[in-house]
């Protein structure tokens, strides 16, 4: 029986150093472990980062994805976000162009609908911006993929996550 | 007071206790050399290469277990020493690589021989960083030697730019290390000693398989006393050979691809297989699925990323062998065990010895029982391939002896400098060095340091004129098609050949005369009752190394043998020979 695989999640402290972020990407590929994405930013201590990382694996792998992280001397600390109770929002800009006026109506009322805000705007382009859960902003990109696929960019950043106050809270 | 950069890494080098430091100058170290000039702390070797430097610098940790230390220029003195910071790493030996670096403001223009070396080393060594200020150095030093020596050891490379050894600065070097992101694991848990000591106490047919962090812990006698008391069988990899004296009753053997019949006999039918400091490599199990399956197993290793890696283990303790060794010896009471299982693995030992079934006047097996006879103890460093695989079968290792083999990475070229280095580190032991022809060659260079440096040590050249370990499987698993591994193959040979004949041209270089154009004594061995002489010869050459080439049969094998992908228990002990 193939291992179950399954989408885990990761928050590592880091040094905030040069070289760091190279160093554990070098990791992930070089022991061919599949990283699906990764963010990092320096936190409130301007000396560490934090990075959120999503991979897929089985169990055995990922136990060995923590322990080579951990291993390494850049890592300060590793978190493993994925059965806790966590924050976790990607950002996701659309662009829209050459868009006809029913069209232009028609990506507002969607918008609204998704619960995406419009930032930007001209008499036929546009912007969304979504703020959402990875995987609501695959369905949001999808649905304008649809329709505008020859006129449309977007940009993906990728999830950060912080644990929950609440435990409840996802 | 304000120094250099480069006076404080000298200074850096004396607090840290280094003796020898394993040097090559060029333009970006040009101002680290100048520092050295006239220093009387430590001694400063001069290699002929950066890779015969960075293994001469692995061979003298492994010998001493101090660490190694490097310093070589930027550009490519820094990426000669690649393969020798990989073949350190995954034998877990301590070194500090200090190259030189252009200038910060110069860093990312393709300035002069710049490399982003770090960049280069991040996934073959435990910790590569770059000084990017002065007020930094001191502190990186400290940080690199502590990182280095402790938890599972391994190389570091320290990366600095010009600016930086010039620039002034505090003299200060620091006395402790505090390192948020790297803390070695210490103690061990006692609960998960105690599960195993119940399952050793329990056990009808136990088995301790010694990898090489029992040697680097220096926990042989500890593990022989362990052994004693529990009057249990004891397997080796290749790196944990010597943890217990090779003739010890208890002592089955190595184990693996080229192990004995009676060692990896005891892995397959034992019912618990108790290992310590081995990551359990392909070389190692042979098929997954057939490994010790009979068996519960326990793992001790000081880095928990080698537990349930390649073998899922019943019961993991992440500790340093030694201390975990000596607490389980404490904790552990002498079971009440039949010793028949004992007796079955001693009997089969015997009745299964490895040996070189040959009709040549001289075989493998004589040079390595020659040194065996010809040194109560000594060093011997091997190079890679069959004559390391002989060497790891026939060698006895007893008292201080040590084997230093490149076995994780495999790296040819590795055993004549290695040896140089630890005739540095122990220039009171005799140091032998094993070495094929085709490895000789990738670092023959250092025979000058050797000499430059007067070391005495024993070069043994086994010369079968071929790269024997692929071409024996050649001769195996790909129908005898010796591709690219005949030596004395030339332009006006004919293009693909599958056997030695006698009007093959003769063999390059004659090693005799190279040993006499660097003024030192070489010996030509072509039959076993030589074997002796030789050495005694060589014994006498105390300020100078002695190369003695061994004429071996061109297609000699290593065997038995645990053909790749295979479980352990399916042998191949003898190859079938045309006309033989």
């Amino acid at each position: 029986m193939a291992p179950a695989l399954k989408k885990r999640w990761i928050s590592l402290y880091v040094e905030n150093d040069v070289g760091v972020l190279a160093k554990i990407a070098g990791l992930f590929s070089g022991k061919s472990y599949n990283l699906s994405s990764l963010t990092v930013g320096e936190t409130e201590d301007p000396t560490v980062s934090r990075m959120t990382i999503s991979l897929y694996g089985d169990d055995k792998t990922f136990e060995q994805v923590k322990k080579q992280l951990n291993r390494s001397v850049e890592v300060i600390k590793v978190l493993d976000f994925t059965d806790l109770p966590i924050h976790k929002k990607e950002i996701l800009y659309i662009k829209l162009h050459s868009l006809k006026k029913e069209e232009m109506e028609e990506v507002m009322r969607s918008a609204a609908v998704f619960g995406v805000t419009v930032c930007d705007y001209d008499r036929n382009s546009l912007i969304l911006e979504s703020l959402k859960t990875e995987s609501k902003n695959s369905d949001v990109l999808q649905y304008y993929k649809k329709y505008y696929a020859t006129r449309m960019e977007a940009v993906r950043g990728g999830s950060v996550a912080i644990e929950s106050v609440s435990r409840s809270e996802r | 007071m304000k120094i250099k950069g480069t006076q404080l890494f000298v200074k850096a080098l004396v607090e840290e206790g280094v003796d020898t430091l394993f040097a090559y100058p060029g333009g970006m170290a040009i101002d680290l050399f100048d520092a050295l000039y006239g220093e009387k702390d430590f001694r400063v070797v001069l290699p002929r290469h950066e890779q015969g430097l960075v293994h001469a610098a692995d061979g003298y940790a492994r010998a001493t277990g101090k660490t190694g230390v490097c310093l070589v220029t930027s550009g490519p003195g820094a990426t000669n020493l690649v393969t020798g910071i990989a073949t350190a790493n995954y034998d877990s030996v301590p070194l500090v690589c200090f190259t030189g670096q252009v200038p910060t403001n110069l860093i990312g223009n393709d300035a002069f021989q710049e490399v982003d070396i770090v960049g280069i080393c991040r996934s073959i060594c435990k910790y590569a960083v770059t000084v990017r200020r002065r007020e930094d150095l001191g502190r990186i030093i400290k940080e690199a030697f502590y990182v280095a020596r402790t938890g599972k050891p391994g190389p570091v490379v320290v990366d600095l730019p010009k600016d930086i050894q010039q620039a002034l600065g505090s003299d200060e070097y620091p006395k402790e290390v505090s390192m948020r992101g790297y803390k070695p694991s210490t103690g061990v848990h006692m609960g998960q000693l105690k599960k195993a000591a119940g399952m050793l106490e329990a056990a009808k047919r136990p088995l301790f398989l010694v990898g090489g962090g029992v040697n680097i812990s220096h926990a042989g006698a500890e593990m022989t006393a362990l052994a004693e008391k529990l009057h249990m069988p004891v397997v080796s990899t290749v790196m944990g050979k010597g943890a217990l004296p090779s003739d010890h009753p208890l002592y089955i053997g190595n184990m693996g691809m080229h192990g004995n019949v009676a060692a990896n006999t005891a892995v397959s039918e034992c019912d618990l297989l108790f290992s310590i400091g081995t990551r359990f490599n392909d070389r190692i199990t042979g098929k997954l699925g057939e490994f010790a399956k009979d068996a519960k197993i326990v793992h001790i290793d000081i880095d928990a990323a080698s537990i349930s890696r390649n073998i899922v283990v019943d019961v993991p303790i992440v500790a340093d062998a030694k201390e975990a060794i000596v607490k389980l010896t404490e904790i552990v009471s002498e079971p009440k065990r039949s010793g028949e299982w004992l007796e079955r693995l001693q009997t089969l030992r015997q009745e299964k010895p490895i040996r070189v079934v040959s009709s040549a006047p001289l075989t493998p097996q004589d040079v390595i029982e020659g040194i065996n006879a010809a040194f109560p103890e000594f060093i011997v460093a091997t190079d890679v391939g069959q004559n390391q695989m002989w060497t790891t079968q026939f060698i006895q290792l007893k008292g201080r002896s040590r084997l230093l083999t490149s076995g994780g990475l495999g790296t040819m070229g590795y055993g004549l400098p290695a040896a140089l280095g630890a005739k540095l580190g122990s220039p009171d032991m005799p140091v032998v060095c094993v070495s094929g022809d085709g490895g000789f060659q990738m670092n023959e260079q250092e025979l000058a340091t050797a000499v430059c440096e007067e070391l005495p040590v024993v070069i043994c050249i086994l010369n079968n004129s071929y790269l024997g370990n692929v071409r024996q499987w050649q001769e195996m698993f790909y129908g005898g098609r010796y591709s690219c591994t005949c030596l004395r193959k030339r332009a006006s040979c004919a293009k693909w050949c599958s056997s030695p004949k006698a009007e093959c041209p003769p063999y390059v270089p004659d090693f005799v005369k190279l040993a006499q154009s660097y003024g030192i004594e070489g010996i030509r061995v072509t039959e076993r009752s030589e074997v002796a002489a030789a050495f005694e010869q060589a014994k006498k050459n105390t300020k100078a190394p002695t190369l003695i080439e061994f004429i071996i049969d061109k297609e000699e094998e290593i065997l038995p043998m645990v053909p790749g992908g295979n479980a352990l228990s399916e042998m191949v002990t003898e190859v079938k020979k045309e006309g033989r």
